[in-house]
């Protein structure tokens, strides 16, 4: 009763990375509000394959539910899972991904137990709520905070009532961790056939391709990044010269994505990829709410505009004011020299 | 196969292009200040929906919304661009509500709609980015769903086949009817208004959307067509309880506008002494290198 769970999606039999960043985020509450740590994870042919991917975050308790269809995933049996799953427990919080699986399967699930969801939550805390009419206060409640409309303002979200109090993550948002404490680490295996009917089962998956991805961002300990400035296609090329000589990945804002001056993969922001890198250079990006939403817990922020009021100076840290197809160059020219 | 479609279609501000004047100094939305536009996922929704009709004669196409009275505008622009029909809910017991009792609204109404085949909708509205409602309105009609769909490819044997696209690829589906799918705002764009269609229904309205004594009353006796379907919660036999505030698990404890903590920085040339100096100087801090 009144646990945190984590529902851990897989692709294969790995565990996303995104799962674990929320697996360290729910051991942080679960420690704040006193109680354990649950996951839970689904697919075929994997109990003996996630159990060391999952527990050294910190669970006290995983629900392994291995049988044929789970994997690909689709809908109805994970649905039918957690729902049952949920009735029996009836955990206070549960988090997922906010990828193409957890906001399919979040939804249909928060709808089933009509429990709230807030879905692409960037800070998830504890705190208490007063309901302005019935004067009644809630304490220990899940705050699920997001942006809302297209990134203007942020938005704290809580459900006093119904549980579970259920919200999706962004990949790259929260930052995973190994657990230096001492978690109980109980694994089960449920019968999987005593939680999904037959009928489940009846949406096929004829062909599922999925690429590894090709760049490093989420990881990188330096983002060079482009926007619409960079001018053209070309001009954007010039920065995967200078991240190769600087050891970096490259980045994109929406709009230079949107000109084509890149793949939409890389880009960063409240629609694209979270970074927190030590360093970030941004070139020709102007810095917008949600550009800056993706970038903005980077350590050291470099921008070089040629508009000495871009927004994005307001963050950064060093400014460099001048257009890029001058600095870059000279960035490279006097990094290559000073360097080793 | 002659199919029943229902498009969910939500009229949503426009957040693409917010302007200085759409917040206002209590870091609330000026919703007046954003212009009102159709959803762009539930756009490409329309689109999947006019193809399918297309290739299966006899197939209907409809657009449910929920909203306020203009959101019957909504209905109009689906019918410039080839739906048969339209339904606006609209009642203040609807207000208010959160994806729970939005898709509880919607499901309520497909059940009153009744023998429906597909119900398509967008992925995501541009105004909560949540992408709920489909998945929910699946549940409550206990329907199969399959989101993110790229590109409808088939229906046949009452089945659909749908490529959709996963985080880092792509999957074929094939999935039984009646199903709900969401579509992706990068799927085939809509086809344009027809001018033909706009002349038809140009003046084509729900009740609530016309003035207490309209000009034209006479013309909507005369073209019954030109009057869209307008529910209330009692209309579809809905549960106020479920509709709207009351029937929404999620509140809104507080909302801040956002404001970046502006930081000491140090400002640079481009000349070669400025950028040779800081490339020194992030070396030597080991912040590169
Ligand atoms: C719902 C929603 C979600 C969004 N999500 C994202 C997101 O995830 N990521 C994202 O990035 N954006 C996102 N956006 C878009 C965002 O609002 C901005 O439009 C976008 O970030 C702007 O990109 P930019 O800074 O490259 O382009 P611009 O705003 O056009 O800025 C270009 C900058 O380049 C400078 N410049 C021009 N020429 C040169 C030169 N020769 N040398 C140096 N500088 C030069 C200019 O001074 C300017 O500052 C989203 C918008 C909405 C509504
Ligand atoms: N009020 C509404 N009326 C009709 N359709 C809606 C409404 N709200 C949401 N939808 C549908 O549900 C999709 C997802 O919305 P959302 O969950 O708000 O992101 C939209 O793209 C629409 O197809």
């Amino acid at each position: 009763m009144d646990n945190v769970f984590v529902y851990c999606e897989i692709e294969g039999t790995t565990v996303a990375e995104v799962s674990q960043e929320l697996l360290t985020k729910g051991r942080k509450l679960a420690s704040q509000l006193g109680v354990e740590l649950h996951a839970v994870v689904a697919g075929t042919g994997i109990r003996g394959k996630v159990e060391d991917q999952i527990l050294p975050y910190g669970v006290d308790k995983l629900f392994v539910f291995d049988g044929k269809g789970l994997f690909p995933y689709t809908s109805a049996p994970h649905t039918d899972i957690l729902v049952h799953l949920f009735q029996e427990e009836k955990p206070q919080i549960c988090l997922m991904g906010a990828t193409v699986i957890g906001r399919d399967l979040g939804p249909r699930v928060s709808s089933s137990l009509t429990s709230g969801l807030t879905a692409d939550c960037t800070q998830l805390e504890i705190g208490s709520y007063t309901d302005a009419r019935t004067k009644q206060t809630y304490d220990n409640l899940l705050y699920q905070i997001r942006p809302a409309f297209g990134g203007n303002i942020v938005a704290t979200i809580v459900n006093p009532e119904h549980r579970p109090q259920m919200a999706t993550v962004r990949s790259g948002v929260m930052q995973k961790a190994l657990y230096e404490g001492k978690a109980r680490g109980e694994v089960v295996y449920p019968d999987v056939d005593s939680y999904v009917g037959p009928e489940a089962y009846v949406v096929q998956v004829l062909d599922h391709h999925v690429q590894a991805a090709r760049h490093n961002l989420k990881g990188a300990s330096i983002v060079v990044s482009g926007g619409y400035g960079m001018g053209s296609k070309e001009g954007f090329d010039m920065l995967f010269d200078l991240a190769k000589v600087l050891h970096a990945e490259v980045g994109a804002s929406r709009a230079a994505v949107d000109a084509g001056f890149c793949d939409n993969d890389r880009q960063i922001g409240q629609t694209g990829i979270t970074v927190h890198p030590k360093v970030y250079i941004a070139c020709g990006i102007s810095g917008q709410i949600q550009h800056i939403a993706g970038m903005q817990d980077s350590s050291i922020i470099i921008s070089i505009n040629s508009d000495p009021d871009a927004p994005i100076n307001k963050i950064a840290d060093y400014v460099i004011t001048g257009t890029v197809e001058e600095v870059i160059p000279k960035l490279i020219k006097y990094y290559k020299q000073n360097s080793k | 196969m002659s199919l029943k479609i229902v498009v969910l279609a939500k009229q949503v501000p426009d957040t693409r292009n917010v302007g200085k004047d759409a917040m206002t100094a209590e870091g609330t939305v000026n919703r007046a200040a954003l212009p009102a536009i159709f959803n762009p996922d539930d756009l490409a929704a329309l689109e999947q929906a006019l193809r399918l009709k297309e290739q299966n004669p006899g197939s209907t196409v409809g657009v449910l919304t929920m909203g306020p009275p203009r959101a019957g505008e909504i209905i109009r622009q689906g019918l410039f661009r080839g739906a048969d029909t339209g339904w606006l809910l609209t009642d203040r017991l609807f207000a208010g509500a959160d994806t729970l009792a939005t898709s509880y609204a919607l499901a309520t109404a497909i059940r009153k709609i009744g023998d429906v085949d597909l119900v398509i909708g967008g992925r995501q509205a541009i105004d909560g980015d949540t992408a709920q409602v489909g998945p929910q309105v699946a549940q409550k009609l206990g329907l199969n769903q399959v989101t993110y769909v790229e590109e409808i490819l088939s229906v046949e044997d009452g089945a659909a086949t749908v490529r959709r696209l996963i985080d880092g690829g792509v999957e074929t589906v094939k999935v039984p009817l009646p199903a709900v799918l969401t579509i992706n705002g990068s799927a085939a764009p809509c086809r344009p208004q027809n001018a033909r269609l706009v002349m038809k229904y140009k003046y084509a309205t729900c009740p609530a959307e016309r003035p207490a004594d309209d000009p034209r009353a006479s013309l909507y006796e005369e073209r019954p067509y030109l009057t869209l379907n307008q529910w209330s919660v009692a209309d579809v036999d809905g549960d106020p309880s479920q509709c709207g505030l009351s029937g929404s698990p999620t509140k809104v404890k507080g909302v801040v506008n956002i404001v970046f903590q502006a930081k000491e920085s140090k400002t640079l040339t481009a000349s070669d002494s400025d950028v040779e100096s800081l490339v020194k100087e992030l070396l030597n801090e080991k912040i590169i290198g």
